[in-house]
């Protein structure tokens, strides 16, 4: 069989299977006698195991088994988890993320067979499980072995093809084929109960039908199949040649399925009278199940606790992101004509037509919706990548030789998908940079008084239209001086200007180009490739980053981004003659305030309002504004915040609410950070997209 | 013996004028040629990038081809086009004063221009060509989008 095109769900879901690995076996870590946790281990193991075999990785699957080999002997309590098993497992996860790796990258596992690490497996099997180290490995599979036997005596297993409500046009279609020598099937297939992705299963197991011939009824019907809204079984009535052994060996050759059984349906229209009477074709397949009249349904008591005991899963679709790329252009484009027609309603039509202009307002909200399920599609929590930073941190500590504990909060914090895919490497870096800079060794710790474990802190939450992800330490904080005194050593400040420094100055060369205060050069956090790197990526996905710190106590450092990459709701203004647009999460209010409310403070301009001394800033000196300024008494000014900091910017004039989609402008225009992108206006110009942040 | 012919490879051009000479431009790079339309200033640019435009949905940047070579800025008159080039995969605009024609020029005429190493001037010309009696120096696309200018 060829199994290239189950590839990519093949990828996907080892690479679940193996993030579920790695944290469940940091839980056993902490509690190592913790009987859920085993058995989760022991199911993603045997799953991975399974797939592994079914794509032909026998390297992969050689592997897992053993592992799973360890974990049947750690839940049958004949070996203890300990510290170094712990370790060997880890070690195996890493070497089946390269094989994963390697097979994304060449389709093909390579050919590390990973000696060592499957000798050390079988010897926890051999020294500890003194009774008998190769019968008991064993037990699992037998297990699944005596699922296959219980096979042949199909009474185990409900036939509930023979359930399927024939119609009356089917029965014509099975008539009609079994004239020209088709015969019709029954088939029911029981997906193993451990099976997470239940749907994707069935469509394999469809997909292998068709290689046989036609399907022409299932029950649950298709829609529901997909929808995942079925239990662990499916029935399906196929029309094909082949002899049904064959079909059966095809459906069972798709992995995660438990069983299959089948018989031939004689075409006459007897069959259907003998099924009318069931109650279950149509609608609710799930309730009618068990209770069908005739059929003994053995398995009954059995699937009711599955079904209390299944955890409550999303029916989900997976979707190329490269689908959701191409809809979210097709819905920018629809925003722009939009915006155009908007301009033209309001230009040519003129209000005279009030029916068309509440067509026009109908096709707003509309398309305003689509643009915010669009986006909602494209969200996905940041959960994916910061999963993995326990078991970094938990190396990195063994490694350092450091106490140090990660502490994460707001995982379920969601953020565009390609912002998602992107976070990862500066997020690692941050952490890593606080495991090996910021904490410090346990007798340094002991002597400041602090606990002697370390503390990191990932917190990630929703302030507005950004997402703030926090990384924090309670280590030494950085020292400014040290950092000053290493400029001057680089060669990148002088010493006067070390001596001007402001200490946020000081933190700031630390994003420079290769800067690293690390006394020595370690593997863990670099050659000085670093917080230039994260700076710069955080940069490219339009965000910001922000660094506190106390010497003695620990810093923070703070990452902020946008929630959506593409369309923003903005206000448009008028500065001089130019027009430009402000994404509107960042304005609190907008103000207007005479000429004569201006105060200066140290020689800036300020303004007094409701209480707070806000300092303004004037777009038309900001952006290089030649053209005349009228004198007007009052002007407008919009209050921006940031953080805990407010602005208050000056325009001419406001034009209006907008949605816009934003459109990079390419590489030769400078990297100003005034400007973080263009937008096309209704009228077809353009207007430029200015960063308040930059100006706060 | 006589069928032997030597093949001369020919390479087309689009022949622009500024101020008074001529130049060409590969045709390899020039996506499209428009007329010149309202330009966005982008505030903090390199002084020779006049702006941006919206070409067909997307936002390019246009140069100043004139402010590029050390040439004064005349005011916009009807011959001005800007032609769009791709490069990269990245479009970029640039604005000259004249379109002519294409122009069929043989590789192995072009001459190296005459260039003092080292002068420390940036040249943004790579050969000259010739047309007839008229010389066409062909200009050197990457290096007037880099940073360099006359």
């Amino acid at each position: 069989m060829d199994v290239s095109q189950y590839l990519d769900i093949f990828i996907d879901e080892s690479k679940e299977h193996l993030q579920n690995l790695n944290t469940q076996i940091l839980n056993l870590e902490q509690d190592a006698e913790n009987m859920d946790t085993i058995n989760e281990i022991f199911r993603a193991a045997h799953s991975l195991k399974g797939m592994a075999g079914t794509m032909g990785y026998k390297r992969m699957q050689t592997l897992t088994h053993d592992m799973e080999n360890v974990f049947s002997e750690v839940r049958n309590n004949t070996v203890k988890v300990d510290s170094s098993m712990i370790d060997l497992l880890f070690g195996c996860l890493d070497a089946l993320e390269e094989y994963v790796a390697q097979i994304q990258e060449t389709a093909d596992e390579g050919t590390n067979d990973n000696e060592p690490l499957i000798k050390a497996l079988n010897n926890i099997l051999e020294s500890k499980g003194q009774d008998k180290p190769k019968e008991e490995p064993k037990s699992e599979p037998v297990k699944d072995e005596e699922k296959k036997e219980e096979k042949p005596e199909s009474t185990a297993l409900p036939e509930k093809w023979k359930e399927i409500k024939i119609g009356d046009t089917e029965q014509h279609v099975i008539n009609e084929a079994a004239a020209d020598g088709i015969k019709a099937y029954g088939l029911t297939v029981f997906i193993q109960e451990s099976c997470l992705l239940k749907a994707a299963r069935a469509f394999l197991v469809f997909k292998a039908l068709e290689e046989h011939g036609e399907v022409i009824v299932s029950v649950p019907s298709a829609q529901d199949i997909e929808d995942e809204k079925f239990d662990n079984d499916f029935s399906v009535v196929i029309l094909s040649e082949s002899p049904l052994d064959k079909i059966i060996a095809a459906t069972k050759y798709v992995s995660e399925i438990h069983d299959c059984v089948g018989g031939e349906i004689v075409p006459t229209p007897k069959e259907e009278s003998k099924v009318t009477d069931i109650v279950k074709a149509d609608g609710n397949a799930a309730e009618s199940k068990e209770p069908v009249g005739g059929v003994p349904a053995p398995k009954a008591p059995g699937s009711e606790k599955k079904a209390v005991a299944k955890p409550v899963v999303n029916r989900t679709v997976r979707v190329d992101i490269e689908k959701l790329d191409v809809l979210m252009n097709l819905v920018s484009e629809l925003i722009i004509s939009k915006n155009s027609l908007v301009s033209v309603a309001a230009t040519e039509v003129g209000g005279s037509n009030s029916a068309f202009n509440e067509q026009i307002e109908y096709l707003e909200s509309v398309t305003t919706n689509l643009h915010e399920s669009v986006m909602k599609v494209r969200m996905v929590p940041i959960e994916s990548v910061v999963n993995k930073f326990p078991r970094m941190v938990r190396d990195l500590s063994k490694k350092l030789g450091k106490k140090m504990e990660l502490y994460m909060t707001g995982e379920e914090t969601e953020l565009d998908r390609t912002v998602v895919d992107e976070i990862g490497d500066p997020l690692m870096h941050l952490l890593r940079n606080s495991a090996d800079h910021g904490i410090e060794s346990e007798e340094e710790r002991i002597a400041r008084g602090k606990s002697d474990t370390g503390s990191i802190f990932l917190n990630a939450y929703q302030d507005g239209n950004n997402v703030v992800i926090e990384v924090r330490d309670d280590g030494n904080g950085i020292d400014v001086e040290a950092v000053k005194r290493k400029g001057i050593e680089r060669g990148i400040i002088t010493e006067e200007q070390a001596e001007a420094m402001s200490e946020k100055e000081a933190i700031d060369l630390l994003f420079l180009p290769s800067f690293s205060t690390a006394k020595a050069v370690t593997d863990v956090s670099g050659r000085g490739v670093g917080l230039d790197v994260v700076k710069s990526k955080i940069e490219a996905l339009s965000g910001e980053i922000e660094t506190k710190t106390k010497l003695g106590e620990g810093s923070t450092f703070t990452i902020r981004l946008p929630l959506t990459l593409a369309i923003i709701q903005a206000l448009m203004v008028n500065v001089g003659d130019e027009k430009y647009a402000i994404s509107l999460g960042l304005i609190q209010t907008i103000e207007s305030i005479p000429v004569s409310d201006i105060k200066k403070v140290q020689g800036k301009e300020v303004i007094h309002l409701r209480g707070n001394v806000i300092p303004l800033v004037r777009l038309r000196d900001v952006l290089d504004i030649q053209s005349e300024e009228e004198n007007k008494p009052e002007m407008v000014v919009l209050i921006a915040k940031k953080g805990d900091r407010l602005a208050g910017l000056v325009v001419d004039e406001l034009i209006g609410q907008m949605e816009i989609v934003i459109k990079s402008m390419g590489k030769f225009v400078g990297k100003s950070k005034l400007i973080s992108g263009a937008t096309i206006l209704g009228n077809g110009e353009v207007a430029l997209i200015l960063d308040a942040n930059s100006l706060i | 013996m006589d069928d032997i012919t030597i093949i001369r490879e020919k390479t087309q051009f689009i022949k622009i004028k500024m101020a008074d000479e001529m130049y060409g431009i590969d045709i390899k790079y020039i996506d499209n040629i428009v007329r010149m339309q309202h330009i966005t200033r982008v505030p903090k640019a390199p002084y020779y990038i006049k702006g941006v435009i919206n070409l067909r949905g997307e936002v390019i940047p246009v140069f100043s081809l004139r402010l590029k070579m050390g040439l004064e800025e005349i005011d916009e008159n009807k011959a001005f086009r800007i032609i769009i080039l791709k490069v990269e995969g990245d479009n970029v605009g640039i604005i000259v004063d004249e379109v002519k024609e294409v122009v069929n020029l043989f590789t192995d005429e072009i001459q190296k221009p005459y260039h003092e190493a080292n002068s420390g001037i940036p040249n943004f010309v790579t050969g000259v060509g010739k047309e007839g009696d008229n010389l066409i120096s062909i200009l050197d696309i990457n290096e007037v989008l880099s940073e360099k200018v006359l």
